[in-house]
Order: structure tokens, then sequence, then C-alpha cells
């Protein structure tokens, strides 16, 4: 089975302009979200205090909330997640209820409604190591495009670089303009996510440019815009190839994952398409625009050794 | 004929047959069992054999035993002969040991003897309690300040010398003694330079008055905070590995500068724990007022001066002195010795400034009685349900000084089960500085199960497509990169329990992505390869051509996504950590499996025939 079997003649380059056009609403749109919705953080990033519960039936949460309510726990938010049956109670960061005894407190006044009822998951997060966690986790994404830049960099000629590094830059922008949208928890683990997307759509960008770079050598006579417009169109298959595997086995995440994972594979699927759409249409349209010419790429040629040297 | 390096085929069948032996603990499941160890002393052979054939005694089946630091780990085949183990090894060793309840792997005897394991799993796979307490360390320099306060004032009574006031200024981390005049300064400053030698002091003066200044260096400060730091991990270890809690493998770990992380697996009654943990409790040694009827201070409720009215364990009213001799911070270890001459001990030991004091006190109070009072500052809950902090004071013990002693003693004359809970209890009193939680997550065993289930399901269902995706889309060569990613799977499990690195549910996130990630590299080759033949080359030449080409991009997509795992790796904590670890064990095994492994097998189906006339892909 093939469904590329012949290569694609798509006019990319030429077309660019729409593609720059589809990728300002998403960002503009993103940021706009961000700021108006602003993100809906998780307990590891404003502290409090996350209790999970699971009922032997499925309970009224307005009584839940008033025997919280009658029992001391006050601003207490109820809701169910996954089933009717598990319950999730979630408090707000306050330094004079300690957080040590509170899940089994919670158990207590929940057992008077349903003597069945267990306690699942107790999180207590104070709130400056909130706001630490939520400082490292920016820091984590500052260092990895750096990292990744200077990487970039170092393997490829300026404007490719750049032009790679926007399209990474558009990639966790789109997912948290995802996670404003949806209003879905932003948490630790859809952090890492954001990281996994960016190590990994950067991906096919290298690809694309490896190729380019290739073309590049071997095709003089064409213009930088069609080197392009081949290359991508010849790495096309492999790009979408790998990106669906990756997908099915991420959605396959989304699916049977579980309540724990949904934030995290959810980034992934956003973060995966989001990346395959900017190193097909962006990346390299960018570093066009940003006035790479074939010098650019030849030049490379006599200070990097054949690379196939040494390979397996 | 393709080439290929026949020692690289050998060197992917030598890695893949160490992949499977190290994987392979994995695979024999978990059973009930009870964890045993011994207060402050190893588990050794004859333990076992003694606990062995006590069970055997008794009639329970026991599926295996091993020793494993220190720790005895007996397995049962059924929950009810757990318990039942339980209750006739406690019955027997009435509290020589911890004894708690938990899992243990099936794997045989020789497997552990080689050093083979399976997978550790994190605490939200396997439930149990994760908490992070914040050490307050400059609490602990203040604490330091206060002491240097008490002994200057101490040296000055004891020589007699008139001053006019010892203050303490926490912002400068100095003490400073004021004096009214050049006499009594010359004699003060004798008498505790005399009793604090080590110590460094400026003279100064303060409104025309001579003074004298002591100041903490930074590298002081810096030591008591290192100290304090240290000290808690020691003490709240100890409080862990009380026989009371019974927690099987708690690990206690210093987190950045000031933070105290605890890894309790397994645990199921969390509150119990977080109280002893919580408990902020400290220790005082003071002498006994033997002159005053402590019957009379509560009859008529007027406490002599220089005394204050305590009480013993069973409410009986004591009057101590209300000078301290020794507090809890300057014990550094206490332990229950069941066999003296004396009978039954606790032996104590303290530092060197403690062990100062003591021997002053020893020397002028020979034949006196000397009491420990436990002071626990524990959070309880009050009618409201808000945690509000209570503090009591008890007199623990009473002993009577028998001879001159300093950094070492024993107290005698305690019953077995006093002694054993006295050593805890002094040892438990002895926190440096005070602790805060400042995170807490608890995650229940039926949940960690719930999670393992569902990490499971999510790892075939998205393996099994990515299998069958590629067997149809890339036939021969697409099974052919299914059995490499099985290795991959294979080998990526074998890593992980060689480094012991523990995992998590976005661990198992983390497989699953590495499975989808390590598809590219195969699906970058075959590509190539159609690529190839499209453009007229050979199917061998394609081949050649197709490995060696992709491998560029191969290579700089790994290093890119290297680069965010190494970055999560560093940054990140906890469950994000474990994330981190099988993201970059993965993208090395990935590597492997799918250059070298891919290549091998290639060369195995298709190097041998003289002729390729097409390819399966």
């Amino acid at each position: 089975m093939e469904f590329f079997h012949k290569v694609t003649r798509f006019p990319f380059m030429n077309t660019r302009k729409v593609w720059y056009g589809l990728s300002a609403v998403l960002i503009v749109g993103s940021f706009v979200l961000l700021a108006v919705r602003h993100l809906n953080l998780g307990v590891d990033f404003t502290g409090g205090v996350v209790i999970e519960t699971n009922f032997s039936q499925a309970p009224n949460i307005e009584s839940l909330r008033d025997a919280l309510a009658k029992a001391g726990v006050a601003d207490a938010r109820v809701q169910a997640f996954g089933s009717s049956r598990d319950i999730l109670v979630r408090l707000p960061p306050d330094p004079t209820v300690r957080g040590e005894l509170i899940g089994a407190h919670v158990e207590e006044i929940f057992a008077k409604i349903d003597s069945g009822v267990k306690l699942l998951r107790t999180e207590v997060v104070g709130p400056q190591v909130g706001q630490e966690l939520f400082e490292r986790g920016a820091w984590a994404l500052v260092a990895t495009l750096v990292l990744i830049l200077i990487y970039v960099l170092f393997r490829f000629t300026p404007k490719l670089a750049l032009g790679a590094i926007f399209a990474v830059l558009h990639d966790p922008i789109c997912v948290l303009g995802f996670f404003s949208l949806t209003q879905m928890s932003f948490d630790l683990t859809a952090i890492s996510a954001i990281l996994a997307v960016i190590g990994y759509s950067l991906n096919d960008t290298v690809i694309v440019f490896d190729r380019i770079r290739e073309r590049a050598r071997s095709a003089r006579r064409l213009t930088v815009a069609q080197v392009i417009d081949e290359s991508i169109n010849q790495t096309l298959s492999r790009t979408l190839m790998t990106k669906l595997v990756t997908l099915l086995v991420v959605v396959a995440l989304l699916i049977f994952g579980g309540e724990t994972l949904h934030g995290f594979s959810a980034a992934l699927v956003i973060g995966i398409i989001a990346g395959t759409y900017s190193s097909i249409y962006i990346s390299s349209a960018l570093a066009l625009d940003l006035g790479l010419r074939t010098d650019d790429l030849l030049e490379r040629k006599a200070t990097k050794p054949e690379e196939i040297d040494g390979l397996p | 004929m393709i080439s290929y390096p026949r020692w690289k085929i050998v060197l992917v069948a030598i890695m893949l047959v160490i992949g499977i032996l190290l994987a392979l603990p994995n695979v024999f499941g978990e059973q009930d069992a009870l964890q045993l160890a011994r207060d402050r002393a190893p588990m050794g052979e004859s333990d076992r054999t003694a606990l062995l054939q006590l069970l055997k005694d008794k009639g329970i089946a026991t599926s295996g035993a091993f020793l494993d630091q220190g720790r005895l780990t007996l397995r049962f085949s059924s929950k009810q002969d757990q318990l039942k183990a339980r209750d006739v090894i406690g019955e027997a060793h009435h509290d020589d040991f911890t004894i708690a309840l938990t899992q243990a792997s099936k794997v045989p005897e020789w497997m552990r003897n080689l050093g083979l394991g399976p997978v550790k799993l994190g605490l939200d796979l396997r439930g149990g309690v994760y908490l992070v307490y914040q050490v307050d360390i400059n609490g602990a320099v203040k604490q330091l300040l206060d002491h240097y306060e008490q002994d200057f004032r101490a040296s000055l009574r004891n020589a007699h010398v008139t001053y006019q006031d010892v203050q303490v200024d926490y912002a400068q981390n100095r003490v400073r003694v004021l004096f009214r005049d050049a006499d009594a300064f010359a004699k003060g400053k004798a008498a505790i330079t005399a009793d604090s030698r080590n110590l460094t002091f400026n003279d100064t003066t303060v409104e025309g008055a001579p003074a004298l200044d002591f100041m903490l260096t930074p590298q002081q400060i810096r030591d008591r905070q290192t100290y304090a730091v240290q000290q808690n991990i020691t003490i709240l270890r100890n409080r862990l590995n009380s026989p009371e809690l019974a927690v099987s493998e708690p690990q206690v770990a210093q987190e950045g500068v000031d933070r105290i992380a605890i890894q309790l697996p397994g645990l199921q009654n969390s509150a119990e724990v977080k109280k002893i943990l919580g408990k902020t409790a400290t220790l005082e040694f003071r002498m006994v007022d033997e002159s005053d009827n402590p019957l009379e201070a509560v009859a008529t409720g007027r406490v002599p001066i220089g005394s204050k009215l305590y009480y013993t364990r069973d409410k009986q009213p004591v009057l101590l002195k209300r000078e301290v001799v020794v507090t809890g911070d300057q014990l550094t270890d206490a332990s229950f010795q069941p066999n003296t001459q004396d009978g039954a001990a606790v032996s104590v030991s303290l530092d060197s400034r403690g062990a100062a004091k003591m021997l002053r006190n020893t020397q002028e109070n020979i034949g006196h009685r000397m009491a420990v009072v436990f002071i626990d500052r524990s959070r309880e809950k009050n009618a409201q349900g808000i945690d509000v902090d209570k503090t009591t004071e008890e007199v623990i013990n009473q002993a009577t000084i028998r001879g001159v002693f300093s950094n070492n003693f024993e107290i005698t004359g305690v019953n077995p089960i006093e002694g054993r809970e006295l050593a805890l209890l002094l040892r438990a009193g002895g926190l440096a500085a005070p602790l805060t939680p400042i995170e807490e997550r608890a995650i229940g065993p039926s949940l960690g199960q719930d999670n393992i289930n569902k990490g499971v399901d999510a790892m075939v269902f998205g393996t099994l497509a990515a299998f069958i995706f590629m067997a149809i889309y890339y036939k021969v060569f697409g099974l052919i990169a299914d059995l490499t990613l099985a290795a991959n799977v294979i080998m990526l499990t074998a890593l992980l329990s060689l480094v012991g690195a523990a995992l998590t549910l976005p661990g198992i996130a983390a497989v699953v992505l590495t499975v989808g990630m390590a598809v590219d590299a195969n699906i970058l080759i075959y590509e190539r390869i159609r690529e190839e033949l499209r453009n007229g080359v050979s199917p061998r030449a394609a081949i050649t051509a197709g490995f060696d080409r992709a491998f560029s991009a191969i290579a700089d997509s790994n290093v890119t996504a290297l680069i965010a795992g190494v970055v999560l790796w560093s940054f990140g904590s906890g469950a994000i950590r474990g994330f981190a670890v099988v993201l970059v064990l993965g993208i090395a095994t990935s590597m492997f499996t799918a250059l070298m492994g891919t290549r091998s097998l290639v060369q195995i189906v298709y190097g041998g025939r003289r002729k390729v006339e097409r390819l399966s892909i």
C-alpha cells in the first residue's frame, strides 16, 4: 500500500501568503484567548488542594457542597470527573488550613453521605511551591527553545535556523491557545507534553531542511523557491506518515490513558498537528522571506564534510 | 549480495539477548508479601532461617524469602497467609521488627542473585504518599544565636560577673553583651572566652559603655543551615523506620537547598505518618527540684521560684528546675539497649556543646535526679475541623545521676517497652529546625492499579495500531519494523530495570510516545528506499542509499528530542522526571534498534540472496 505513489507538486511557496495568514490567525487567536480567558491552571501551579473520591453510587453534588460548607471547609469546588461516581474537590490555597489531614477530613464528611466512599488521591500544593513550579516550567520552555536554536544554528545556515525556530515557537503557542479555549486543566504534565512537542516538531523541519540542502547541491539551475517546493513535496510522504503513526499512538493514549493523562495527550495531539503544519507551510517559507539564497546552502558544502562516514 | 558487516549483526543479537535477560524479571508478576526491618540493624541470614522455621511450625507456607538492603521480604501465595504471618511474627517477636504489608515480585532466586529485578513503579502506580517539607533554615540560625545568648549568660552568672544585658540581633546574626564598666568587661570577657574557646569576639563600645560582640561568620551560618537540613533528614529517616509506622522502603532525600522530599510507597494510612512526621517535638533535660513538694505546689497553686511544674505521662506532678541542662537539638543519637549490665537501658549521644554542659552538670549533681521533658507541638483539629497548633509538655523519664558523664551516657531503669519508646521519642525529639509541609500527594492503591491498567491499555492499543499500520503499509519491511519495535520496547524495559528509575504514569506515556517516534526512523528509511526505487535504482542500491541518506535526518531529529528530554529532566521533579527518563532512554534504544536492528534484519531477509528482484516495501 502506498498513499504517495507519485511525488506531489503542491506550490507551497507561491501560496505561502495564505499559510502565513492562517498561522497569524492561529497565533493572534491564541494570544487573544490567553489574554481573555487565561489558562485554567491546575493545582500544580496555583497551589491548593485537590481531592479525588469515589462513591459507591452517584451522589448529589449540591448536597456534598453543603456538607463541606457545614463542616467548615470553605470555598470548595465540587465536580464530577470521568464518571458521575468520581467526585473531585478543589480547595483554594489557604495558609490557615493545613493540608496534612484535609484528605481524611473530607473523606470523613463524605462518609456520612455514602459509607462506601473511597479516597483516591489527595494533592496539596503550597502556594509558593505552585509559583515555583510555574516558574520552573517557564524556564524549562525557554531553555529548550534556546538550546534548540543553538543546535539548529550550528547545524544549518542562520536563515534556515530562524525559520525553524519560528515554526517551533508556533506550536506551543497553538497548544496554549487550545488549553485556553477548552479550559482544560493546565498542569505539569501539560508542560512536559509541550516540551516533547517542541523537541518532536522540529523533526519534520529538519527533514525538509536536510532535503533542501541536498537538492540545492544537486540541482543548481533551480531557484531557491523551486528547490524548497521540490524538497517539501519530496519529503511530504514521510512527514505525513511519521506524524500519522505517532498520532495513532497518541490518540490511543488520549482514549485509554484515563483522566490523569488527558491534558497530556491532548497537548500532544494538538502539538503534533500544529508542528506538522508549521514545518510544511511555515519554516521554509520564512527562511525564503528572510532572503535565503542558493549560496547560503552551498556555502555549507565546503565546510561540512560528508555525513555518511561511519554509518552503521 | 547486499553487504553488511557480520559483527554488527552479532552485536545486535548480543544486545537483544542481554535486553531480554534484563527485561525478563518483569514478567513474573507480584505477590502479597511482608517486609521486615529491624530498628537500626540489618536483618541477616539467621533471621531468615528463624522466621521461616517459625512460620513452618505454625503451618503457614511461604513462597519465597529474600534479603535486600538489610530488609527481609517474605512472599505468600494468598492475602490470608500474609495477614496470618504478620500476626504470628508480631506475637512471637513483639516489636523486634518493623513489619510492613507490601507486594513483592515473584522473580526467581537465581535472577535476584544476579541483581536482576523488575522495573520499580512510581508512587502514582503503586499508590503511596509523597511529601515535601520546607526546613526553616533561618529559624535554625536564630536557634543557634539563642543558644549562644544562654551560654554567655550562664558563663557570666557562674563567674559572678555583673553585666547589663545580653542582646541578640537576628538581622545582624550577632549576640552583644553589654557591661557597665571596663572592670566588669574584662572579667566578663575572660569568663565567656574561657567557656567558648573556639569563638571569636570583638570589643566594642555602645553609648560609652564597653560591650562584647559575637557575630556568626557567613561560613558558620551556612554550616548551621546545612546541618539543620541534614539533621532533619536523619531525624525523619529515624522516625520513618520506627516499628510503629511500618512503611516499606521509605525514601527521604534533600531537594534543593532547604527542602526534604519523602516518598512512602504503598502506604495506605497516610494520616498516621503525617501526624508523626509533622510533629515538631523537642526535648529538654532538666534537673529535678528535690527540695520542694510538687503535690503541695499543685494544692496551693504556688510554684517555687526557680522551678516549673510539669506532669509525667501518668499525670503525676513533678517540679523541675527552670534552667535547661541540654536541649534536644544537641542530642545526636539515642538507641535502645535491651541487655546491659544494669538491665534494659537507653543509650544517648550528645554533640560537643551538649557534652560540655552535661559534664559540668553531672560533676555538680551526682546523686540527684535529672528529668527528660518531651515538648510536642502537634497539630490537631478543633471542633470546627480547623487545624490548630497545640503544645504539650511531659516528663517522660526521671533518673538519678550515678556518675560523671558527657557525650555518651545511658538511661537505666527502664522496662523494655518503655525503653524502646523512650529511644524513639528521644530520636524524634531533635528536629534542628521547624518543618512545614508544602507539598503533599497521596495516591490510593486502587487509583494506582487503575493507572497501571489504563497505562497498559494505552500502550497495548497504541503499539498494536502502529504494528498493524506498518505491516499493511510496508509489508515485509513493515514486519521488520514491527520486530525492531518489539525489540525497542524490550530494551527500554531492560534499561529501566537496570538503572532502577521509577516508572510513573507519565513514564508509561513516554513509552507510548517512544513507540510512535521509534517508527519514525523506520518510515524515514523506508520512504527513502521507495524514493530511490522510484528513481530506478536497483533494490540493492536502494537499501544502502535508504539507510545511508536517512541517517542524518534521523540523527538530527533525535538530537532535538534529546535536548527537550534533558531539559525536562533537569527542571522537572517527581512524575515529570519519570517522563523525561523514559523519553531519553527511549531515544537511545530506538536509535539503536531502528538503525542497526532494522539493517540487520533486512540483511538477514535479503542479504543472502544472490539477486534481489524486487523489495516487499
